[in-house]
């Protein structure tokens, strides 16, 4: 019994506690959350390790090789890593698992988690932010490109989900 | 006077202290809501739990509010916070791809760190061919850096600065379209689904 998790809570709920997060953001510190941001520095700081040149030539990739530590979207990162486990522990929801629809097989279901994945990097790289830094920050303070990239979000996953139902339901 | 860090009431060091934990707020908020959970943001797409429009929408009308309400009180200046430039191509065309991203993987970048976390395989995978996109990215930007550029907006607008309406009148209505989208939520999950998404 001890064992079983417990459910999710109110979205409602949930999304009041993310609004005062993200308005906390921007009291503090005057800009809001991020994710996509951080993992692009993580992946310009080990892709500097594998090829130097290659990254400090890079005009792009040069930008982003600097140090984690003394990075405020990196440090909020690692904040997301402890929430999520101190969140998930209380909820007892730490499971080592793969989350797929009821007919999708593991194999399929793991290609696909790890192409939308380069997918959704790409994307978020191009139009300078993801569902965090593009659509809830930029949501919240209303910047014009940013509301009209989260249309085009929900836009773009609608419109493949009919070719995709067998992964989901 | 907020933004704190604008007016140099603490220096670099706390304002990291304060990244770590608003980012364990950010975290515990997404965890709490299900939003570590592929199956239930693909559920969204297929009208059947609308979970993470109501978590989205709730949280940005939220700070959009308490915003508006700090600067009404002389709390806060708005003119000192970042806004997201606006690029028009860019933002269209990579708004497409993150939405594709998102019904083809189960998460977005932020959501897969959660889903990573607790222990979610499909999303440690997520998170890695995340990184690998970025990594192509970087690597191909010279070719991409026109489209990436493109239909530059100076002066980073808002939809009221675009518009040249008040902030509040904007305001007033993502309130009134978020509380309508609620109602049509509870409804197509009523109509499409069989209840909420659980662990």
């Amino acid at each position: 019994m001890s064992n079983v998790p417990k459910r999710y809570a109110n979205p409602y709920l949930s999304g009041l506690l993310l609004g005062v997060v993200l308005f906390g953001a921007f009291f503090i510190m005057g800009r809001g959350l991020g994710g996509s941001g951080a993992m692009m520095k993580v992946t310009a700081n080990a892709a500097h390790v594998v090829a130097p040149e290659a990254v400090e030539e890079s005009s792009y990739m040069g930008r982003y090789a600097s140090s984690l530590l003394e990075d405020w979207l990196f440090l909020e990162l690692v904040g997301v890593v402890v929430g999520a486990l101190l969140s998930g522990a209380i909820g007892r929801r730490l499971k080592l698992e793969v989350l797929k629809g009821p007919r999708a097989r593991t194999g399929m279901r793991l290609l696909l988690a790890f192409v939308g994945g380069g997918t959704m990097g790409f994307g978020a790289r191009l139009a300078r932010g993801c569902t965090s830094g593009m659509a809830l920050t930029g949501g919240a303070s209303l910047a014009l490109g940013s509301m009209v990239g989260m249309m085009f979000i929900f836009m773009g996953a609608y419109a493949l989900a009919y070719f995709l139902r067998r992964q989901w339901l | 006077m907020a933004p704190l860090a604008k007016f140099d009431l603490f220096g670099p060091e706390l304002g990291l202290v304060f990244a770590f934990m608003l980012g364990i707020g950010f975290g515990a908020a997404l965890e709490m809501g299900g939003l570590g959970n592929a199956r239930k943001l693909a559920a969204q797409f297929y009208f059947r739990d609308l979970t993470v429009f109501k978590v989205m929408f709730t949280g940005i009308v939220t700070a959009m509010v308490l915003m508006l309400l700090s600067a009404h009180l002389g709390w806060m200046d708005l003119s000192r916070l970042y806004i997201n430039p606006t690029y028009w191509w860019p933002q269209i065309v990579g708004g497409l791809v993150l939405g594709f991203g998102f019904i083809i993987g189960g998460y977005c970048p932020g959501t897969s760190v959660v889903a990573a976390t607790t222990g979610k395989i499909d999303g440690m995978l997520f998170l890695v061919g995340a990184m690998v996109g970025m990594a192509v990215f970087g690597l191909a930007f010279p070719l991409i850096e026109p489209l990436f550029m493109a239909g530059h907006m100076e002066g980073s607008p808002t939809v009221p600065s675009f518009l040249g309406v008040r902030p509040g009148l904007i305001a007033l209505v993502m309130v009134v379209v978020a509380l309508a989208g609620f109602v049509a939520a509870e409804w197509a999950e009523r109509r499409f689904g069989d209840g909420p998404v659980q662990p």
